[in-house]
């Protein structure tokens, strides 16, 4: 990848995750995760150079369409159903700064609700010029965009009458290893945010909102396309200054 | 008063739900033509230096039945113990190996598989030398925040016996489940979500 910044590169431990504010493994509401998270305490861990450094992706990966999940399944001269959206925002470390170079990867339903998936069981129709998939990288600011239908919302096995809100998986990968996130998106003034037993896996309310992209009237474009705006932070770093460390590392 | 810290929270996770393949592995999931190839599944070529090996197994829930929609990443030093990355200052790593791979759990068996290079040792924070260890990420539908935790080599066993990492695992007994044993050039490494066997999972 090109050096993105004249900072030197960053060698430091990342700020210790706050588990009371991520969701913790078990919660039965959610009714696949009484079986799939550990019991057992983990093992506390302060970053070594095998957590603190992770791979760089470079913008050669991307193809032309990767951005835009409007055309990048479609059949030429075709587009996807649905609500035309842009959604955009910046990656920022818990010290405010950009994370530029950061890889986001994104998948969701199409505007029905519908995965293209051989295990997806909704009676929605697939949409034939959607596929369901995106990636892109952060720029210099930390910025990125890409275009997409609104997803729609879906029905899940859980409780007899669950439904997922209208949400975008997010997958991103900052500068170390430690540092990567999977997330959703939600979608500003969506009343079914509120019933959800996955959203509510997180314990704090400043937490789900985090998670919803505001409608972007400044941004939005005329005649085209409506813009969310979602920031997504990950772990800081401490800095090395005082770090107490051997001669020579 | 103070003056505030401006520090901003962590984005909070949520389950990577049953779909991830279609994000993450999108040829594995059947929807080809977006991408050329599904990133992280080729990490070795002609030109890697280093022991080519396998490492195959499965990720187990509390009743012991294999996960089939789970994703696993691993980040890994190359053969002379350095990372491919911007944070690596002691040196330069092997070009030709980015130290990085992502698998899907197979739809029928739950298998997931890396063909990779055994990596050299890293140093711990205090400048000893760790064991030659993987470390490896796990998300899946039910499962709220990505799992950690590390792979060691069952045919080291001078070098994880002076493991800084393991040696500070209290309970002796869950040692093994962090150790992948050897069958030639293959390595078999399955993680328990629960149960007697539960694996180490780290707070990184
Ligand atoms: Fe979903």
């Amino acid at each position: 990848m090109t050096d993105l910044s004249n900072r030197k590169p960053e060698t430091g431990a990342f700020f210790s995750r706050d588990r009371l504010w991520h969701p913790p493994g078990l919660t039965p509401g959610y009714k696949t995760s009484v079986l799939r998270s550990p019991q057992k305490a983990l093992l506390s861990l302060d970053g070594t150079v095998s957590e603190i450094t992770g791979p760089v992706f470079g913008h050669s990966i991307l193809g032309e369409l990767d951005n835009d999940l409007i055309h990048n399944f479609a059949k030429s001269g075709e587009s996807a159903i649905g609500e035309r959206i842009i959604v955009h925002g910046r990656v920022l470390d818990e010290r405010a700064r950009p994370v530029a170079g950061a890889l986001l990867e994104f998948w969701q339903a199409n505007a029905g609700g519908r995965y293209r998936h051989k295990k997806e069981s909704y009676l929605a129709p697939l949409d034939p010029n959607f596929g369901g998939c995106g990636r892109t990288i952060t720029d210099a600011d930390g910025y990125y965009a890409f275009r997409t239908i609104k997803p729609g919302p879906y029905p899940w096995p859980n409780g007899v009458n669950d439904w997922r809100p209208a949400h975008i998986h997010f997958s991103v990968f900052g500068h170390g290893f430690a540092q990567r996130l999977i997330t959703q998106m939600y979608f500003e003034g969506d009343p079914m945010i509120w019933k959800c037993p996955i959203v509510q896996t997180i314990p704090d309310k400043a937490a789900i909102e985090q998670l919803v992209a505001a409608l972007d009237w400044g941004n939005t474009i005329p005649m085209d396309a409506r813009a969310y705006k979602f920031d997504i932070v990950l772990r800081g770093r401490r800095s090395t200054l005082f770090e107490n460390r051997m001669e020579g590392n | 008063m103070v003056q505030p810290l401006g520090y901003l929270k962590e984005s909070a996770s949520q389950t990577a739900g049953p779909y991830v393949h279609i994000g993450l592995t999108p040829n594995f999931s059947g929807i080809d033509g977006v991408y050329e190839s599904d990133l992280g599944a080729i990490m070795v070529t002609d030109k890697t230096l280093g022991r080519r090996i396998t490492i195959t197994g499965r990720v187990l829930d509390g009743t012991g039945t294999p996960l089939k929609d789970a994703l696993l990443e691993i980040w890994q030093a190359d053969a002379a113990g350095l990372y491919n990355s911007p944070s690596e200052l002691r040196g330069s790593a092997d070009p030709n190996f980015s130290g990085w791979g992502r698998s899907a759990t197979d739809g029928v068996t739950g298998e997931y598989r890396f063909e990779t290079i055994k990596p050299g040792r890293v140093p711990f924070k205090d400048g000893r030398l760790m064991a030659p260890h993987i470390s490896v990420w796990i998300v899946a539908r039910g499962i709220n925040l990505g799992l950690n935790t590390r792979l060691y080599f069952g045919d080291e066993e001078a070098a994880n016996a002076e493991d800084p990492v393991l040696a500070r695992i209290e309970h002796r007994v869950r040692v093994p489940t962090l150790v992948a044993m050897a069958d030639g050039d293959t390595y078999r490494f399955d993680i328990h979500l629960q149960g007697d066997k539960e694996t180490v999972f780290f707070d990184i």
